[in-house]
């Protein structure tokens, strides 16, 4: 269960509270304005933005001060979520061991998730060498042997194209099932929360809306949403 | 993330290397010697040479970075490369060349008398103005060149669709550039020009023509006037100090700029006079980049079996110099440019061998090692260090870029991954800035091998790096032997450069 306690985050003249709580096992879509604050959210709880004030915990134990690679969570950015210079299984691996002495057991592993999300007999390749779908998929192997109960996209398929972005929101879906984890993904295209979020939260107007179910909350939109969406 | 330690620890060795000798000399030239007229001679002169170097090398630039700017030819990315070959160009090398081609019976003479003009003379204040242009012309048309690139080729279409002139266009888009580009690579130039050793040993000397060093050197090497001696030194600390300040204050990393290959379409500079001017620009500054050059070679090859036995075994000092500067150089960089990463002023630790010049610190180390030891058996090492430490600016401004690159893309990931110390070290910086680092010794190791300083003041006779050697045999007139040891330096030089760059170059995906 992640919780956020009175958060307020500051940066420069922008400002975002959020104070809510979310359970186990369920997919967050965070939507709303570019600039709003989506991004920034995430990285808070991700430990990469120290909040303003307020507390992020998990399971009731606080997060603030931990180290981003200490919390129990998976991040995947924008872009950049490969190192270009290591082979695809290299960077599925970092997932398991950071210093790479992966033993037999962690090796077969790698293979595994990579076979999973449809990679196989990929790993010996760099990432400079695959389709930009191909590399999304890297990533994801990575958050598969990663196994963390919380994992935050911050729309890593955003330059993929929609059939593509598709397919990799499907695959999430799936792979959060596999895993029984908690994810939180930022996205400005309300489609995808439509598809795979079972909860959506509106961040617009320094204020991130407690999560609602998708289905009522575009059935029935709030204000902020209603001028976001434009309808 | 990654200690801190090991930066501290470096700059503290770095400080120690560099102000320890500054201070025993400070120490030293209390003992009350005050300049005397010769002294001030040298300081005129390092400022009048200084001055005209800077001046002829920045103007001479604006031409031939104009023609570079506007004109797509084949060969022009291999002149632009050749724009960077002075940084690794030994100097005594050069002087060797242009002797052969501005000498008494050189090339340009040789075509004077035959046409019935009195000859020139390259010895005195033009010879080292001469010297000084030739490795500067092309730094200054580089500083220039990227000037002129970050114009918005968008300016140029607009100007082209006002059907502005060349002319006009000279005045509204180019002047503004130059009145801003030009200043800083003549304070560049002015400040390496200031600290010039090897050339004024070479084509100056005499009352009228010694520089600050050169005297420092003379009252070291020729009066054992030890107090002289560092009293110069504090003056030529001062000197370099001021004018290396203003000179970081303008550079901004030009010299190694990437992306020189662009060239914007000029519909103004399309006339046949203009094209016609731009061509004999560029090839009379690659006839003067590269006729000394090719004296060099060509003497070279023609003076290769009258070389004597002893500039094979100071091939060998000179490579083993080298090496040992350039592995000095990486240890004290990497540690300080990870340090300087998160703490500025480090970098600035760095970049003091700038501030110091070589013979002033071979000054202060000879008068610390002087009471315990013979100096002359050190005279290696302490080349060595000297080099290091005197490459160590060049090296941190390469590889600084490249680690803040890294962090900026990958620190974020790394984070979340974990990867700290010696894991981040090795899995994402390294890698990543395997080229910087190939680049970084490629250019320590050629600076080394091919430097004439603080060894003239340390080495006895029994002992010399190839540029000394070499230096002995032009003074003893042995010109074919010193044409031989000069292509065998160049080749050295040029290749220790190209086999490290290479191995960085490898199999990196970025």
């Amino acid at each position: 269960m992640l919780t956020l306690e009175q958060l307020r985050i500051v940066q420069d003249d922008f400002s975002l509270k959020a104070d809510f709580t979310l359970e186990q096992g369920r997919i967050l879509a965070l939507i709303g304005p570019s600039g709003a604050g989506k991004s920034t959210l995430l990285n808070v709880i991700a430990g990469f933005f120290p909040p303003q004030s307020g507390r992020v915990t998990w399971q009731g134990r606080d997060l603030t001060g931990l180290a981003p690679g200490k919390r129990p969570m998976a991040m995947l950015f924008q872009d950049n979520n490969l190192f270009p210079h290591l082979s695809v299984a290299l960077n599925v691996g970092l997932g398991l061991r950071p210093d790479l002495k992966l033993d037999q057991a962690e090796r077969v592993q790698v293979e595994d998730a990579l076979n999973r999300v449809g990679l196989s007999g990929l790993g010996g390749r760099k990432p400079g060498s695959l389709s930009g779908g191909q590399q999304s998929r890297v990533a994801l192997a990575r958050i598969l042997v990663q196994r963390r109960p919380l994992v935050l996209l911050d729309e890593p398929f955003a330059a993929l194209g929609p059939a593509l972005k598709r397919d990799m929101l499907r695959l999430v879906r799936d792979l959060m099932s596999d895993i029984g984890g908690t994810l939180i993904m930022v996205s400005h295209d309300p489609e995808d929360a439509r598809m795979i979020a079972d909860l959506t939260s509106v961040v617009a107007d320094g204020t991130v809306s407690p999560p609602q179910s998708t289905a009522e909350l575009f059935k029935n939109p709030s204000a902020a949403l209603r001028a976001y969406l434009g309808d | 993330m990654i200690r801190s330690g090991p930066g501290y620890a470096a700059a503290a060795f770095v400080l120690l290397f560099i102000f320890g000798p500054l201070i025993v000399v400070f120490a030293k030239a209390g003992g009350g010697v005050i300049p005397g007229p010769g002294d001030w001679a040298a300081i005129r002169f390092s400022i009048t040479q200084a001055t005209l170097s800077a001046l002829f090398s920045t103007l001479l630039a604006i031409p031939v970075a104009r023609a570079l700017a506007r004109r797509q030819f084949p060969g022009r990315g291999v002149l632009i490369t050749l724009l960077g070959a002075p940084f690794i160009l030994p100097v005594i090398v050069a002087v060797l060349g242009l002797l052969a081609v501005f000498g008494r019976s050189g090339v340009v003479n040789t075509a004077l008398i035959w046409i019935g003009l009195p000859p020139v003379q390259i010895y005195g204040l033009h010879g080292v103005v001469l010297a000084h242009v030739f490795f500067n012309l092309p730094l200054a048309t580089r500083i220039l060149l990227q000037a002129w690139q970050q114009i918005p080729a968008e300016r140029f279409r607009l100007a082209a669709s006002l059907n502005m002139t060349a002319g006009q266009i000279a005045r509204q888009l180019e002047f503004p550039m130059l009145r801003a580009a030009a200043p800083g690579a003549f304070v560049v130039i002015f400040a390496l020009c200031l600290s010039s050793f090897t050339v004024a040993l070479t084509l100056g000397g005499g009352p009228k023509a010694t520089t600050v060093e050169l005297a420092i050197y003379q009252a070291f090497r020729f009066d054992f006037d030890l107090g002289r001696a560092a009293m110069l030194a504090v003056i030529q600390t001062l000197l370099v100090s001021v004018v290396a300040l203003m000179a970081l204050k303008f550079s901004r990393g030009e010299g190694f700029g990437a992306g020189l290959d662009r060239v914007v379409t000029r519909w103004d500079a399309q006339s046949t006079l203009l094209r016609l001017n731009d061509t004999l620009v560029l090839i009379l500054a690659a006839l003067f980049l590269l006729l000394p050059l090719t004296m060099v070679v060509v003497n070279g090859v023609a003076g290769w079996a009258k070389m004597p036995v002893q500039v094979y075994s100071a091939l060998w000092v000179s490579l083993m110099i080298a090496l040992l500067s350039t592995v000095l150089t990486l240890v004290l960089a990497l540690p300080l440019a990870l340090t300087a990463l998160r703490r500025g002023w480090v970098e600035v630790v760095g970049l003091f061998g700038i501030v110091s010049s070589p013979l002033v610190l071979g000054t202060g180390l000879f008068l610390i090692v002087y009471p315990f030891a013979d100096p002359a058996r050190l005279a290696f090492v302490v080349t060595g260090l000297v080099n290091a430490l005197m490459a160590l600016p060049f090296t941190l401004r390469v590889l600084i870029p490249s680690l803040r690159a890294s962090e900026q893309n990958f620190g974020r990931l790394a984070d979340s991954l974990s990867l700290t110390g010696w894991t981040r070290l090795r899995l994402l910086l390294l890698p990543r800035a395997r080229r910087a680092l190939g680049f970084a010794a490629g250019l320590t190791a050629a600076m080394s091998m091919g430097d004439l300083g603080v060894i003239t003041l340390f080495a006895d006779p029994s002992r010399a790096t190839l540029p000394l050697q070499m230096y002995r045999l032009m003074g003893a007139f042995r010109m074919e032997a010193a044409a031989g040891a000069g292509l065998l330096l160049l080749v050295s030089s040029l290749g220790l450069f190209w086999i490290l760059d290479k191995g960085g170059r490898g199999d990196v995906d970025t």
